[in-house]
């Protein structure tokens, strides 16, 4: 079960970052995780939002670049090792991973993890299969 | 033995009077070839309703038409041809796309009269047959090479071709077999002369004792720097392959200018708005006709350089008149690294690859060289949250502009609607290199 995440690219300068956040924020859209990938021209900065649809089309509308896609979110047992486990796997499997990051939850004892691959559906089967929990939506909202 | 202070005194110290009688000559033999030989010309010419009996002399030169490069284009590639192909020797073209692309065509009194100007311009900067002179101009369609390769050997000096690139081999001929005359553009020139001081050369170590630089802008700046590193003078030449290749003019030991090779080349300034010839000292475009070329016989082509013409005496005793050095252009061309670009290039390429036509080009120097980024905005639908689709797009992009200009500039994609627009015309430019004094 993936997860829908939110992209947009934005200039690499003072104020970008801030003015998207503002955007969502202004719509009533709660962030529940942000990542920034960052060139020396650019940013890419990835949402867990609980409704990425109506943040793009807010985006879109003022014309910046937005997309949204699916993602694989998994959770791993909180303790040296758990997140190591999951990689191997993946690893072993020929899943070449693009970025990952973390994912906040309030739950204790767990640790989230949000990643693209090369492909997202092939990802979720090997997860499902060997019994990582996977994060959907609801879980999230 | 004292040097040779020209390569053909009399033609190159001609009183003015003379030089303009035999100008016009010309004028009327190469007007009545061109009307006779290039339909397209004398097209030109029936709509303006002039007749080559109409021009008696360079005070009728106003009344030809112009040609421009978009009748170059229009022409390509035989149109301007004004001979059979089997009298020509040889073609040259300039650097640039399919689209801009002209090829200009030789016979061998046209080579013959090239290779003369340029061993003018060499015997200028007092080299002759003892000299020893280093061509690191490219050679191949580019004019560079091939023209002051034949200067040097219609001087009669030891010629070196060893056109542009692989800076090791260059530093290890001009050391080994003591060039003493270099002839590149000033980008490489500057380049050569950096290398040889990080390995620790002085300029007393180094043979050279001028340098014949041109094919770009460059600054006084540059020319001391040059001059410096090297240890040599510096001696500008201009000249486009449209009209022949370099020599079209060159600069002598004065250093005031650069005097144009007038019994070959009728230069005049024009209103670039109007066309209006303007008076000799004023600032304007620069037009060349072809006095006494065989295949390619432009008449009254429009450089778009801007420039100044003096015919005040030049204290080297050539009489020829000189040009400034051009001080911008009338037209968007960019001169990077050598290579001419037009806007219009890097937007068709934009629009060919499906990208938005919102784009900057930004020019500046490092390390001797132009720096040449393009800038383009994304479409928000190009966007797929991928940093790895961005890099390998900006590469596709600059592959795709080098196959069209020559030469490849580092492209960046940038989120929609960051590069400003501005009212009207958009500001596609921004040249930091400030090459003209």
């Amino acid at each position: 079960m993936a997860i829908r995440q939110l992209s947009v690219f934005v200039e690499n300068k003072q104020g970008s970052l801030h003015n998207i956040t503002d955007a969502i924020a202004n719509a009533g859209i709660n962030l529940r995780s942000m990542c920034v990938a960052d060139t020396s021209n650019y940013g890419i900065v990835r949402i867990i939002a609980d409704d990425p649809e109506g943040a793009k089309e807010l985006l879109d509308k003022d014309g910046q670049a937005a997309n949204v896609r699916l993602v694989n979110a998994f959770a791993v047992p909180d303790k040296p090792g758990g997140l190591a486990s999951v990689l191997r796997l993946l690893e072993g499997n020929g899943v070449n991973i693009e970025y990952m990051y973390a994912l906040i939850t309030s739950e204790s004892g767990k640790a989230y993890s949000v990643m693209r691959t090369g492909d997202t559906e092939e990802t979720d089967r090997i997860l499902v299969a060997n019994g990582i929990e996977l994060l959907d939506e609801s879980k999230l909202h | 033995m004292e040097k040779r202070k020209y390569y053909q005194e009399a033609i190159e110290t001609m009183p003015v009077e003379e030089i303009k009688k035999m100008q016009s000559e010309k004028l009327v033999r190469q007007v009545a070839h061109v009307y006779k030989n290039v339909p397209y010309y004398r097209d030109l010419m029936d709509k303006k309703g002039v007749k080559p009996e109409d021009i008696k002399g360079i005070e009728d030169l106003y009344k030809l038409p112009f040609i421009e490069k978009s009748d170059l284009r229009e022409t390509y590639p035989y149109g301007m041809l004004a001979v059979p192909l089997a009298d020509c020797v040889r073609i040259q073209s300039t650097s640039g796309t399919t689209g801009k692309r002209v090829i200009a065509y030789y016979t061998q009194h046209d080579i013959d009269l090239w290779e003369e100007c340029c061993a003018r311009a060499i015997v200028a900067v007092g080299a002759d047959r003892e000299d020893v002179v280093q061509v690191s101009y490219g050679y191949g369609l580019f004019t560079g090479g091939p023209g002051l390769n034949g200067g040097s050997h219609k001087v009669g000096a030891l010629t070196l071709p060893m056109s542009s690139g692989n800076t090791e081999r260059q530093l290890q001929f001009m050391l080994d077999m003591k060039a003493t005359v270099l002839c590149c553009t000033p980008s490489y020139a500057a380049y050569l002369g950096e290398s040889l001081k990080e390995q620790g050369y002085t300029p007393d170590q180094i043979p050279l004792k001028a340098g014949i630089f041109g094919a770009e802008p460059w600054t006084q700046e540059m020319r001391h720097n040059i001059e410096e590193t090297l240890g040599i003078k510096a001696y500008d030449i201009y000249g486009l392959t449209e009209i022949s290749g370099p020599g079209v003019s060159f600069e002598c030991s004065a250093q005031g200018g650069m005097h144009i090779n007038e019994d070959h080349f009728l230069a005049e300034i024009i209103n670039p708005e109007t066309g209006e010839p303007l008076p000799e000292g004023t600032k304007g475009e620069l037009v060349f006709t072809c006095l006494d070329k065989e295949a390619f016989p432009l008449l009254r082509y429009r450089t778009r350089d801007i420039c100044v013409l003096t015919r005040e005496p030049c204290p080297c005793g050539r009489t020829h008149i000189r040009m400034a050095k051009p001080m911008g252009r009338s037209d968007d061309m960019m001169i990077i690294r050598g290579v001419n670009v037009f806007p219009s290039q890097i937007e068709a390429v934009l629009l060919a690859e499906g990208f938005s036509e919102n784009y900057l080009i930004k020019l500046g120097r490092a390390n001797n060289s132009d720096t040449f980024d393009v800038y383009v905005e994304l479409r928000p639908e190009q966007f797929d949250d991928s940093v790895k689709n961005i890099t390998a797009m900006e590469k596709s992009l600059a592959n795709a502009m080098r196959n069209m200009i020559g030469i490849g500039p580092s492209v960046h994609l940038v989120p929609p609607k960051t590069i400003a627009r501005s009212e009207g015309k958009a500001k596609r430019v921004i040249d930091e290199r400030n090459l003209h004094d």
